[in-house]
């Protein structure tokens, strides 16, 4: 019995709060990369420098506001610089939407035209991110760094394996359902969210019914980028920041987006969950659970691990390649909000 | 009107038109430019020559977004509902450039197609195609217009169903509301019309009351097979 449960506690602390961590953040970038599928009809290759330029900001805030002496303690101090971070996120984004992709739209390009427009600004962002900030580690963690110690909990247990929860993946958890409550409840019953739904669904229809386009375009870049910033942050906060890592991250949010059904805000959450699972299980090395729950004296001599975590992002494109064949629509059928 | 899509004209001095609380019905065999018409009323194709004249203004310049303000409604032939919406949301989108209280019109919907009232919440992509064309003849109803703009209603769906729908059309066009519609069962359509245009190759090729049309040799012959 002990053993089922320091199997079940070691797989919690190493498998399944990682993943839920790991895949509130891919879910939320995915949100991000559907809402500008659904609405703006492009896949958006300059998300994952939105994410970045979104966590520069709220690191470059926080560095001011624990320089000025402000704290939450126990609490990260970036939660409350994240706000500063969506504000100049939202204006930036803006600025791209009016000098880059707007000119685009009223000529009304198709949607490969938009994916390499977003490539180019991807680039720019990208340069301009590692301008100003640098292409460096950043840590910017501060407040208590666990929840719960693994010390702690194997006292209050008497279990011999610890569970932990880093404050970074309880505030990841926690904020990434707010988010998601707060836009679901956006898109269903409000106004302006039913018309951007409306919009996605039909937009000639949506045309006809009076919705103005332009207000439409203007929400979404300013979810998408209260989306990204939030993403990004808490990415940083959990790992560390640095600039190439959030081009790394594209191909994972993508395969969310596409796995769950791009332009389909439930499956991106899904998806988000799928892949950040699916690469933790595949790069997981079981020794120690098998240890636990194969009877006594039983000798392993491998790690029992299917995949190097280098190949972590390897389980990602795989799963992609997989769905695309089998299922281009994703699990559930995207193209409308 | 004249005007068409590209350098070509489709229609050719064609001129349609309806008054308060009737019904004019556009006939003609395909490709004649009925659908071609209904859009050049609505704005959305640009005209070469000629005007449209709505409640004594001229709004030949205005986009389709400014006529809906202004009280027309259009009900395209195609993809005319939100399919992942439910029905009270098309309906509600159809209001959305009301600021006031829509409950009055949303009543005034579901009094005139129960059966939406029952399926009010269910997607608009899951009900049949009659169902779905009550959604969005219900949904151009919701802006309150004084002339609605039908493109064949009653396409796809079965003879039952487009009477009901002939008879809600009827019913519609009582409360005041002009109709001007493209329809593809001419003669059923004509019986029901105050007036009606037969339209050839982007011509008006006929012109008169519905009645008058249907007792018309020629227009018998050529459109209404004998």
């Amino acid at each position: 019995m002990t053993d089922l449960l320091n199997a079940i506690v070691l797989l919690s602390n190493f498998l399944i709060i990682p993943g839920l961590s790991y895949g509130s953040q891919l879910a939320l970038g995915a949100l991000g990369v559907t809402l500008v599928y659904g609405v703006l009809r492009f896949s958006n290759f300059g998300h994952g420098e939105t994410m970045s330029f979104g966590a520069m900001v709220t690191i470059l805030t926080t560095w001011g506001l624990q320089s000025i002496g402000v704290s939450i303690h126990p609490l990260p101090t970036a939660l409350i610089a994240i706000p500063v971070g969506i504000i100049v996120t939202i204006f930036f984004t803006l600025l791209i939407d009016q000098t880059v992709y707007k000119y685009h739209r009223t000529r009304k390009a198709n949607p490969v035209t938009f994916l390499i427009v977003s490539i180019g600004v991807m680039f720019f962002m990208g340069g301009l991110i590692r301008f100003i900030i640098g292409p460096g580690d950043q840590i910017f963690f501060d407040g208590t760094r666990f929840i719960l110690k693994a010390k702690e909990f194997k006292e209050l247990t008497g279990l011999d394996e610890g569970l932990s929860l880093k404050m970074t993946q309880g505030v990841t958890i926690i904020t990434a359902i707010i988010i998601v409550a707060g836009l679901f409840w956006f898109l269903n019953h409000t106004r302006t969210g039913k018309s951007m739904r409306a919009y996605s669904d039909n937009e000639n229809l949506a045309l006809l019914s009076g919705i103005n386009p332009r207000k439409v375009v203007l929400v979404t870049w300013i979810l998408v980028a209260t989306l990204a910033t939030i993403a990004g942050t808490l990415y940083g906060l959990d790992k560390s920041f640095k600039p190439f890592v959030y081009m790394q991250l594209l191909l994972p949010i993508f395969a969310s987006a596409i796995v769950g059904g791009v332009g389909n805000p439930v499956g991106a959450i899904v998806g988000g969950y799928v892949i950040a699972f699916s690469e933790l299980i595949m790069t997981f090395a079981y020794k120690k659970v098998v240890l636990y729950l194969a009877p006594e004296g039983t000798t392993v001599d491998s790690l029992i691990q299917l995949l190097g975590t280098n190949y972590k992002i390897a389980v990602s494109f795989i799963i992609l390649v997989i769905v695309l064949i089998i299922r281009p629509t994703g699990i559930f059928q995207g193209k409308t909000l | 009107m004249t005007g068409g899509y590209g350098a070509a004209d489709i229609l050719h001095d064609c001129t349609i038109g309806v008054e308060k609380g009737q019904i004019a019905v556009v006939v003609g065999p395909n490709g004649a430019g009925k659908s071609t018409a209904m859009k050049a009323v609505f704005g959305m194709l640009p005209l070469r020559s000629g005007q449209v004249i709505f409640n004594g203004e001229d709004v030949t310049q205005l986009k389709p977004e400014d006529r809906v303000l202004r009280g027309m409604s259009f009900v395209p032939q195609n993809q005319n509902v939100f399919t992942s919406m439910s029905v009270e949301e098309n309906l509600e989108m159809g209001a959305f450039i009301r600021t006031d209280d829509i409950t009055d019109s949303l009543n005034q919907v579901y009094d005139l197609f129960p059966v939406l009232k029952e399926k009010r919440k269910q997607p608009a992509g899951q009900l049949s195609g009659g169902q779905r064309q009550q959604v969005a003849v219900g949904r151009a109803l919701m802006t309150q217009p004084k002339v609605l703009m039908l493109d064949e209603p009653t396409a796809g769906v079965s003879p039952i169903v487009m009477d009901e729908l002939f008879d809600r059309i009827i019913e519609i066009a009582r409360m005041g509301v002009a109709i001007l519609m493209v329809e593809q069962n001419a003669k059923q359509a004509l019986e029901i019309a105050d007036k009606g245009f037969v339209l050839v190759q982007g011509h008006n090729k006929f012109t008169n009351s519905g009645k008058a049309l249907l007792a018309n040799q020629e227009v018998r012959r050529a459109f209404l097979g004998g």
